[in-house]
């Protein structure tokens, strides 16, 4: 069986996969990284996106052997080791931007893409129309929206930490 | 998804030798159609070409009055490239409209115009523009180029290599796109070129096609209202549960005018 090298969150890992493992079948069945979904399977409902080599890509639609030699970050590889959550983990608590959770994962990992690509940052415009591809049936995004406009002012150091939603 | 053999060759030469030594070879670049069609199992390919390796395959530049565009150029890419913006803004623009951000961030051009479906954005301005699609063995004219669903003058085996933009002097393109899935129910592309203006129609029909009353009537005046009074035939267009044909058809005329008010 043909091998593939891949470093997922900071670690490398060399496993062997048929020729039509996808990735998303690596990380969650080789690599036990159960953090990122399969939803609909179809590339359309985003609960699978992790980073590839800094892009944010459907793990359902990419071959575990395309990603031979890449970066892999999953949402396992966002908090600290010692647990601190990423900014956008943390606005996404804060701001209450889930309600059953599935979606989180690709989300978030959409979520932190868009916004590394804005670095003048985004209207709620640009960030409704830049999670085009994730799809959430429980909140009607709005409160996903306010958590990435929350979060995009910390990662891009305008605020020192992120502005407490409402009460 | 049926397994499959994988290869990941560096050189066109390679891949095409693959390609050719086995019918049932298929290639790949960013595989967002493809993997989804294996999905479905509406192929079942002997092995996997994974292009991506072949250096050949890749780049933006212009060349004097052309635009050249490597296969493997994604979406991403096209839409922010500074030369694609500069040269030809309304093809940038297209290829930041393509599916979604991650769709975007794989997907080629290359895949896209190879793969010639009905609702693709890209072949209407191949089209439009009047580019030529060069392979591993000759140039093709867009004009010879698509042939109707999912099917082009591509032979098996033979790889496109990169698409040739004549750099026109305006552009436009506008669509209508399905609520839900996001495709194209019909999209519009107009070029004002040197050799003439081109409108073609994307989404509405089969493939794309050439619409040469409009093309006459903005030759004659490039204004909104030169394509207002023109009625598109329903004739032969795809009907199905998100439109009827004489929907579509309806939407050719309204998108013509957007595209070239898009184009200024």
């Amino acid at each position: 069986m043909p091998q593939v090298t891949l470093t997922v969150n900071g670690t490398t890992h060399t496993a062997e996969v048929e020729g039509r493992t996808l990735l998303v079948e690596l990380l969650r069945e080789t690599l036990r990284l159960t953090g990122t979904h399969v939803g609909c399977d179809t590339s359309q409902c985003g609960a699978c996106v992790v980073h590839v080599d800094g892009a944010s890509v459907k793990s359902c639609t990419i071959l575990a052997l395309q990603a031979n030699g890449a970066q892999v970050t999953t949402i396992e590889g966002l908090a600290k080791a010692d647990g601190a959550l990423h900014p956008m983990q943390e606005a996404f608590r804060e701001y209450h931007a889930l309600q059953c959770g599935f979606c989180t994962p690709g989300m978030v990992m959409s979520a932190i893409d868009l916004v590394q690509k804005h670095p003048d940052g985004m209207s709620e415009k640009e960030i409704r129309e830049g999670l085009e591809g994730n799809l959430c049936r429980c909140t009607g995004y709005h409160n996903i929206v306010k958590a990435i406009a929350a979060a995009q002012d910390v990662m891009h150091g305008r605020r020192a930490e992120l502005a407490p939603a409402a009460e | 998804m049926y397994d499959f053999a994988y290869h990941k060759p560096t050189s066109v030469a390679d891949a095409v030798k693959i390609l050719s030594a086995d019918p049932d070879a298929r290639p790949i670049s960013g595989g967002q159609t493809l993997l989804p069609a294996l999905k479905h199992r509406l192929n079942k390919p002997t092995s996997v070409v994974d292009l991506s390796g072949i250096a050949e395959l890749k780049g933006i530049k212009r060349n004097g009055d052309t635009l050249v565009i490597g296969a493997l150029a994604k979406h991403v890419e096209v839409s922010n490239s500074p030369e694609v913006k500069a040269a030809i803004p309304a093809l940038a623009m297209m290829a930041g409209t393509i599916g979604d951000t991650q769709v975007r961030n794989r997907g080629t051009i290359g895949g896209s115009v190879a793969n010639n479906d009905p609702a693709a954005d890209y072949p209407s301005a191949v089209l439009g523009l009047g580019a030529t699609v060069v392979t591993d063995k000759r140039r093709i004219a867009a004009d010879d180029f698509f042939q109707g669903m999912f099917t082009t003058a591509l032979e098996p085996g033979e790889l496109l290599v990169a698409i040739e933009f004549p750099i026109p002097e305006k552009a436009g393109y506008a669509k209508m796109r399905n609520p839900a899935s996001r495709y194209v129910m019909a999209g519009v592309f107009v070029a004002k070129t040197t050799s003439g203006v081109r409108v073609v129609v994307n989404g509405a029909g089969p493939g794309v096609f050439r619409q040469a009353e409009m093309e006459k009537a903005l030759s004659a005046s490039w204004s909104e209202a030169a394509v207002a009074g023109i009625k598109q035939s329903a004739d032969g267009l795809n009907g199905d549960i998100h439109g009827s044909a004489e929907y579509r058809a309806h939407l050719v005329t309204v998108m013509a005018k957007r595209a070239v008010a898009a184009a200024g």
